[in-house]
């Protein structure tokens, strides 16, 4: 096989497999994908429940065929594959060292590498979960692989920590598998995961959210046999007299996730404490010049088709930076956190991308604002740039805006971009 | 009437495995049972894995006398075994005057042990050494024999090494009673039958006072478990300058919150130290995650709670047996004895710290032992004391690892993608002497699911070769033993259950 490539994408999720896509639409001739998993598609193909696609096909499709759709274009595009492939480390100078059963040991050189490790699941003990260690206490994604991959069931009687979107699908999947989900206990006062879900997923099965309450003590020494559930208050402490002991044989977590990064670090990449993903331009380019990083690494989505936009977006990059065979200096503006906003990404825009693409930013709300809101971008006078409405402002839900060519001339002469939400 | 034994071991922790280990030179029929699904599941599964200089204990006593001449033995003992050691040297560091003063103690009680090499260096020079310690530290006791191990390796190869030279070993095999006549043990009762011997070893860990009042020894005797919490770092965030143990000064309390390196390359930080009422309660608690943060903290304030990636108890055998030398008065020693009133048992009893360091000490104190009582040693020829390492992926260079996937090409697949442990490893430990049968077991064994993921990307898959391996079903596959299962059914089976119940099928 092929030592050096133009792009090399890591990670065949919705984000890699875009990447390689538009890396190959963009130009870019040799592009390869390197899937840890034994096929194409990432965690897309544990994910059977309905809801991928309506922002970027207006059509409601379970995740495997959401996959699907960009895997025939992958390969209908050649780009190359290594499945079964796991990447050990990545320098700077873009080497990839990776191994696999048939070809042993690789050495891989990239002209541009697109990082989409996609990320994991915060665990038990990032919580400092209190109580016995047995068996039966899994993450809501490991619940999901065992039950829509392995078709094999986790538990019969569970408890869900945690309102976040796996957890909530989880509930209402378990349940059309026969088992009994006793209650979903959300520590925050609001939900973390996406209404729709919770609606969907928990009031049409009847299945009890309760909020500012949470796990504390796992019981059972073998398997779990129950767990201890209290109320908390504001500032997460105990309410005396809340206790209550729920008999259950499983205890699934949905308590956020975590970008996946440690080969970006190897490689030098400088990852942001907030969202702990890479710093990136509108291109998902990160700190090392020809990496880049492209949807869960960067930071938790809440929808894949923005995954997949921004896997078209850093794959054009890519393939741009392959081609060139070197980064053009650009004129960049840095975007910050305002008002009630806790990160934005990208992190900075290069100016001249703005003549040609629009650039669209992401970002999370700190508090829930449950009345009409608006969103804007302010210049370092506070002029607004870009603005939008929206019904509410929830953590759980990012907040998307669109910053288009036509504010080019503002932003060429900006120093500084501010995102902030209001009410209106 | 089945196969007699010479030697019966009860427990296969460090010390039980370590007893068989060295016992396993002589020409003696041994051997080795053991309750749980594996060995060392119990007190050597969770500890500091530090090997103590033997500074700490009270001069004269049992535990000072095995630490320290265990010290010497660990070098030599972990290049057999083929097992991680370091004598990396550790620290008490002090932050005043009052704390300087009993590091001034720590270091006569050390010179009484016969500690070597020990000093006392001065704030400036310590943070030299670790900058990440806390500023305001004034000083500190080096002792450059400390060091660390690696627990769960340790019991594995021993009682494998003890395996290579003849001795069985029996799994899920509960010791019940003893076998008497007279005074005299003849041998136990277990759950698995009766087994016969001329000796029997007592090294049943927080069990070991049960196992002696059966035979009518020390009545008296109690062991409270005494749980000790962890908390481990990720090793990707957070790294100590070098490779050693940081103690705070020890108060009336005991040793303290140590902040730690361990040989898997997180660093450790904890235990601390609560008597609890049941011999299985290794839960952690919300109170001991921050007790040990605070104490972590206060020693390295670099350590953020992010980098914490896994939290876990463990339980001292803590006795209250008098030490046998007269000239000091201290109740919490190691139990190491022939007793007087019964005959073919070598009794020993209140393992706790610094136990994992002294046992290699221990079982040589029980041949000593044995030979007192008038038992004829004899040497076997071919005893093997080495028990070959296999190979750690993680741990080769980039040509030894592509030249391990040529070779065997199972060590071309990560399953545990934040350790990096390959296929062949897993399965290399499903067919070793001592077969890993459980999650947990393989995860001793080669560090799968200890890692910031905690399992999630692994378990599926551990669990489909354990299932295969062992030609069990998925659903049979347990965490640690039966009755943790990790699975229940097939998905679709609900839909048979449902047509049973009502009567359609």
């Amino acid at each position: 096989m092929k030592q050096t490539y133009d792009v090399i994408v890591i990670g065949s999720g919705p984000g890699g497999l875009a990447a390689a896509i538009a890396a190959k639409e963009n130009g870019a001739d040799d592009v390869l994908i390197i899937e840890r998993d034994v096929e194409l598609g990432g965690i897309l193909l544990q994910c059977i429940h309905n809801g991928f696609g309506l922002e970027l096909f207006d059509e409601d499709m379970p995740g495997p065929a959401y996959a699907q759709h960009f895997i025939e274009k992958t390969i209908g595009h050649g780009v190359h594959t290594l499945m079964d492939t796991m990447v050990l480390d990545i320098t700077p100078d873009r080497t990839i060292f990776a191994i696999n059963k048939e070809l042993g040991y690789l050495e891989l050189k990239a002209r541009s590498i697109v990082l989409a490790m996609g990320c994991r699941e915060r665990t038990r003990a990032q919580i400092l979960l209190p109580g016995a260690r047995p068996a039966g206490v899994y993450t809501a994604g490991t619940a999901q692989r065992f039950v829509n991959v392995e078709g094999q069931m986790p538990g019969d009687k569970f408890v869900i920590l945690g309102s976040g979107d796996i957890g909530m699908i989880m509930a209402r999947r378990l349940t059309i598998e026969g088992a009994r989900v006793e209650r979903v206990l959300e520590i925050m006062p609001y939900l973390t995961g996406l209404t729709r879900n919770y609606v969907q997923c928990l009031l049409d099965y009847g299945i009890t959210l309760q909020k500012q309450r949470t796990v504390n003590r796992i019981i059972g020494r073998d398997r779990v046999e129950a767990i201890e559930a209290v109320s908390v208050d504001n500032r997460w402490n105990p309410i005396p007299g809340t206790k209550e002991i729920i008999p259950c044989d499983t205890l699934l977590l949905s308590v956020g996730l975590i970008p996946e990064n440690e080969l970006s670090k190897k490689a030098g990449v400088q990852l942001d404490p907030v969202t702990n993903g890479p710093f990136v331009d509108d291109r998902f380019m990160t700190n090392v010049p020809g990496i880049f990083a492209a949807g869960n690494v960067v930071h938790v989505y809440d929808l894949v088709d923005w995954v997949t936009e921004a896997g078209y977006a850093a794959g054009k990059g890519a393939a741009q930076f392959a081609t060139s065979e070197k980064a053009v200096a650009e004129e960049q503006v840095a975007l910050s956190a305002g008002e009630n906003i806790r990160y934005v990404v990208p992190h900075k825009i290069n100016k001249s991308h703005l003549a040609e693409d629009e650039v669209r930013l992401q970002m999370r709300a700190i508090t829930p604002i449950e009345e009409r809101v608006l969103v804007t971008v302010e210049d370092q006078n506070g002029e607004v740039i870009a603005k939008k409405g929206e019904a509410y402002a929830r953590p759980g839900e990012i907040l998307s805006l669109v910053i288009k060519p036509k504010t080019y001339e503002s932003v060429l002469k900006a120093t500084r971009l501010t995102v902030h939400v209001r009410k209106r | 009437m089945s196969k007699e034994y010479d030697v019966i071991v009860i427990g296969a922790g460090i010390v039980g495995s370590l007893v068989a280990r060295y016992l396993s030179k002589y020409q003696l029929e041994i051997l080795l049972i053991e309750k749980e699904v594996d060995v060392g599941m119990g007190t050597s599964s969770a500890n500091s894995a530090a090997i103590h200089a033997g500074y700490d204990a009270v001069p004269g006593s049992n535990k000072a006398l095995t630490n320290v001449m265990a010290v010497d033995m660990w070098p030599q003992l972990s290049q057999e075994l083929g097992i991680a050691y370091e004598r990396c040297g550790d620290y008490v560091v002090a932050v005043d005057d009052e704390e300087m003063r009993v590091l001034e103690e720590l270091l006569e009680r050390g010179k009484q042990n016969g500690v070597p090499g020990m000093e006392i260096i001065c704030g400036d020079e310590i943070r030299k050494r670790e900058p990440l310690l806390r500023p305001d530290v004034v000083g500190a006791l080096w002792a450059p024999t400390g060091g660390i191990s690696d627990p769960f390796a340790a019991t594995i190869a021993a009682a494998e090494n003890a395996m290579m030279n003849g001795v069985t070993l029996k799994l899920s095999t509960a010791f019940e009673d003893f076998i008497m006549e007279g005074s005299r043990i003849i041998g136990v009762r277990t759950n698995q039958g009766d087994f016969y011997a001329r000796w029997v070893v007592n090294a049943a860990g927080l069990y070991a006072d049960e196992v002696m009042h059966k035979a009518g020894v020390r009545p008296e005797f109690t062991i409270r478990p005494r749980r000790g919490e962890y908390l481990i770092l990720d090793k990707a965030d957070f790294q100590l300058t070098n490779t050693t143990i940081l103690f705070p000064t020890p108060s009336s309390k005991g040793k303290g919150i140590l902040v730690a390196s361990t040989l898997h390359g997180n660093v450790i930080v904890g235990p601390n130290a609560n008597f609890v009422d049941s011999k299985e309660n290794k839960d952690v608690t919300k109170e001991g995650a921050e007790e040990i943060w605070s104490g972590g903290k206060k020693l390295v304030p670099a350590i953020e709670r992010k980098y914490i990636i896994a939290e876990f108890g463990g339980l001292r055998a803590t006795g209250n047996a008098p030490s046998p030398n007269p000239e000091i008065n201290y109740n919490q020693d190691f139990i190491i004895e022939i007793p007087e009133n019964v005959q073919g048992l070598v009794n020993l009893g209140g393992i706790e710290s610094p136990g994992f360091t002294a046992a290699p000490a221990i079982a040589l104190k029980v041949i000593e032992l044995l030979k007192g009582a008038g038992e004829d040693l004899k040497a076997k020829p071919n005893w093997n004391p080495v028990r070959p390492a296999r190979p750690v992926f993680r741990h080769l260079s980039r040509d030894e690892q592509a030249r391990l996937i040529a070779k065997d090409p199972s060590y071309g697949r990560i399953v545990c993608r934040c350790e990096m442990v390959t296929e062949g490893e897993i399965l290399a430990e499903i067919h070793s002497p001592i077969p890993a049968t459980t999650y947990d077991a393989i995860k001793r064994r080669t560090w799968t699911g200890t890692g910031r993921c905690q399992g999630g990307f692994d378990m599926p898959r551990v669990v489909a070769i354990l299932s295969q391996e062992l030609g069990i079903s998925p659903e049979a596959v347990t965490k640690k033993g039966q009755g943790s299962e990790f699975l229940f059914r097939r998905t679709k089976d609900v839909e048979k259950d449902h047509l049973t119940v009502e009567g359609l099928l």
